[in-house]
């Protein structure tokens, strides 16, 4: 050490992607981790970011440890580009790293996510990196970290199927709506950030690698392509999917996409729109056609 | 139509910072300047630098001044700031039996070594709304502060006179410990700490993790869940052995000398030793007092004493009340971590309630 290293650096500039390459490089090796532990969390440091805790600062995080100067970034919140979270972020990446930003989610490189995948599977070389709150799918039967870290150690996930179980007794079928408790690899339970079970099909064999990152809890975890992903079912009781039957999108027509319920202000009546708005615009601009109902 | 509401954010954002701006500075009063809020608010910068994790007036009252006084946010961009500095390198441990006191009290004997020194408080104020202070002027406030230097002997006796040699005064606990009463301190060098700033903290902690997690704690958060511990869902009955205030140096190892240590300056600490119930520890005859350390920067006596409470309280050898158990504490206690959760329900959640709304009417069977 020298005593220049005692002065605090003169002119100080954010470093690209903000977060400094030791921290990037840190959570580069939690990934690799996560990586070749399908489903299974791996802690990190998570300093704090100019982003609220809650608001995407894992996501955020692994963003920002992978991003380069030629990589092509989607942010999406709630499936849409133009929702005020997703924008703050994206003018947050794009004013620490300068890349190329895109709607279209067959261009990116990297897309970041918070509840939503796009409606058309990812591919190979594409990463998703998904926002997660609460990363411990066993926090709806214990309390505890250091009880939730042994189960999984030891696969104890006696408890998980008996209150999907009684989840049936009392009502007639599963109650939880997204964050669907998924087997990894057939190995680890995984919360599969708060995605809605009908996107949880696109994490299965998928050709592409997803990044899930907790920053408030510390958390990361990933499914690497071609991995199974599993929603939990009973033999005679599948997994269901959000029943859109009959509806259909007012703006593109899609009759197979995750639709938002909307409310006219005036009529008071419901009409219904594309969650994915890069995927509606798209069909809207004719430059993909309407698929066959992946989900008939 | 309302799929437009969520389009145009960047527009929305600008116009919202705008709207900050000038809610901030649309009164007729000049400006509020960082210097006056370093003077004149320190229990609440004290505040904001203990959450933030940052020993910096100056920065936190820039946090609180950009934050219009909201300690929960300003704590915030502190902590974000401070995620940006480089690490240059480790203090050596601070020893606060040299501290310069600015005030030291023990509610567990009437004489202790080096004496009570009541020094800053408002405890035995009247809390009596001062009128003439709405009329303050700065000739009043000359006037004041001349007054009291002269009521003073020497000008080493203002409390920002510059540090004295520092005192070595006897902590309270020490005679205690000499006596056996209260349980000896653990065996043996216990290594480097845990840093909770570069490290995800795995449970159980240490005690090194328990205390600095605390240390940046939300103060209000901290005092909830010891209360509750005083009070009745708990058996923490604290005697306050020792509190002390005062500026502690901070010093490191000397860069090119070794086994010398330069000092860098003194931060204003809170530290408080409690004594609580007897124990019996695994393996041992006799009884002894527990021990519960509390320690925050600045001038923050709630948050010292309330650390302490629940350091003692988490060492309970079977947990069953909340503040007993380590991860309820510590996960719950984060003023960044649980004020950023709690606004995040703000953001939309279209697509998750959507699949609720999903459930619900399959459970009720509306889509026959």
């Amino acid at each position: 050490m020298t005593l220049q290293d005692l002065l605090p650096a003169r002119g100080f500039q954010y470093n690209f992607a903000f977060i400094d390459e030791g921290a990037k490089r840190e959570v580069r090796r939690a990934l690799l981790k996560a990586v070749a532990l399908p489903g299974h969390q791996v802690p990190f440091a998570s300093p704090e970011l100019p982003i609220a805790r809650g608001w995407g600062t894992g996501g955020l995080q692994v963003t920002m440890s992978l991003i380069g100067p030629n990589d092509v970034l989607k942010i999406i919140d709630q499936g849409c580009d133009g929702s005020v979270n997703a924008v703050n972020l994206r003018k947050l990446l794009v004013a620490t790293t300068g890349v190329r930003t895109t709607f279209d989610s067959r261009e990116a490189t990297l897309m970041q996510s918070r509840h939503r995948l796009p409606e058309i599977p990812m591919t190979e070389g594409q990463i998703a990196v998904l926002q997660v709150p609460l990363p411990e799918p066993l926090r709806l039967v214990e309390p505890s970290e250091v009880e939730t870290r042994r189960m999984h150690a030891e696969g104890d996930y006696a408890r998980m199927w008996v209150s999907l179980y009684e989840d049936v007794v009392q009502n007639g079928s599963v109650s939880l709506s997204w964050g669907y408790p998924c087997r990894v690899n057939d190995s680890y339970i995984m919360s599969p950030s708060p995605l809605p079970r009908w996107d949880l099909h696109m994490l299965h064999q998928a050709e592409h690698l997803t990044l899930l990152g907790a920053g408030r809890e510390k958390r990361v975890y990933a499914v690497p392509p071609h991995t199974s992903v599993r929603p939990l079912e009973f033999d005679d009781l599948p997994f269901t999917v959000e029943n859109f039957a009959g509806l259909s999108c007012v703006r593109c027509g899609s009759t197979d996409t995750f639709l938002d319920e909307i409310y006219d202000e005036e009529t008071g009546k419901s009409f219904r729109v594309c969650s994915d708005s890069g995927y509606c615009d798209l069909v809207r601009e004719g430059k993909i056609r309407v698929r066959s109902a992946a989900h008939a | 139509m309302g799929y437009v509401a969520v389009q145009g954010g960047i527009t929305a954002i600008e116009n919202s910072q705008k709207l900050n701006r000038y809610l901030r500075l649309r009164g007729s009063s000049a400006p509020v300047s960082v210097a006056q809020i370093m003077d004149q608010m320190g229990p609440l910068v004290d505040r904001v630098m203990s959450e933030g994790g940052l020993y910096s007036p100056f920065h936190a009252a820039l946090a609180l001044k950009q934050a219009s006084g909201d300690p929960l946010e300003a704590s915030f961009l502190l902590r974000a700031y401070r995620s940006t500095l480089r690490r240059m390198v480790d203090s050596l441990p601070v020893r606060t039996d040299g501290m310069r006191i600015l005030r030291r009290i023990s509610s567990a004997f009437k004489t202790i070594p080096g004496g009570q020194v009541l020094g800053s408080t408002s405890d035995y104020e009247q809390r009596i709304l001062d009128f003439s202070l709405a009329e303050e002027t700065e000739e009043a406030q000359r006037a004041a502060v001349r007054a009291f230097a002269a009521s003073v002997a020497t000008a080493a006796g203002l409390p920002d006179a510059a540090p004295l040699e520092p005192e070595r005064f006897r902590k309270v606990v020490s005679n205690l410990r000499e006596q056996g009463l209260v349980a000896p301190s653990p065996l043996g060098d216990p290594g480097p700490p845990t840093d909770i700033t570069q490290e995800s903290t795995a449970f159980p902690l240490d005690r090194s993790g328990r205390l600095q997690m605390l240390a940046r704690a939300e103060t209000g958060g901290v005092l909830a869940l010891a209360y509750s511990s005083m009070r009745g869902y708990g058996s923490v009955h604290p005697t306050v052995a020792e509190l002390r205030v005062g500026r502690a140096q901070v010093r490191i190892p000397h860069p090119f000398r070794k086994g010398e240590a330069v000092a860098l300056g003194s931060i204003v600490v809170t530290e408080v030793e409690i004594v609580a119930s007897v124990q019996r520890l695994e393996g041992e005859e006799t009884p002894t007092f527990s021990l519960g350390y509390g320690a925050c920067f600045g001038h923050n006596e709630v948050k010292a004493i309330s650390t302490a409470v629940l350091d003692r309280a988490m060492k309970s050898p079977s947990p069953k009340d909340p503040a007993e158990d380590q991860e309820f504490v510590l996960l719950h206690t984060d003023g960044i971590e649980s004020s950023g959760f709690c606004s995040h329900f703000k953001l939309p959640h279209y697509v998750t309630f959507q699949a609720d709304l999903d459930r619900l009417r399959d459970m009720r069977g509306d889509r026959e």
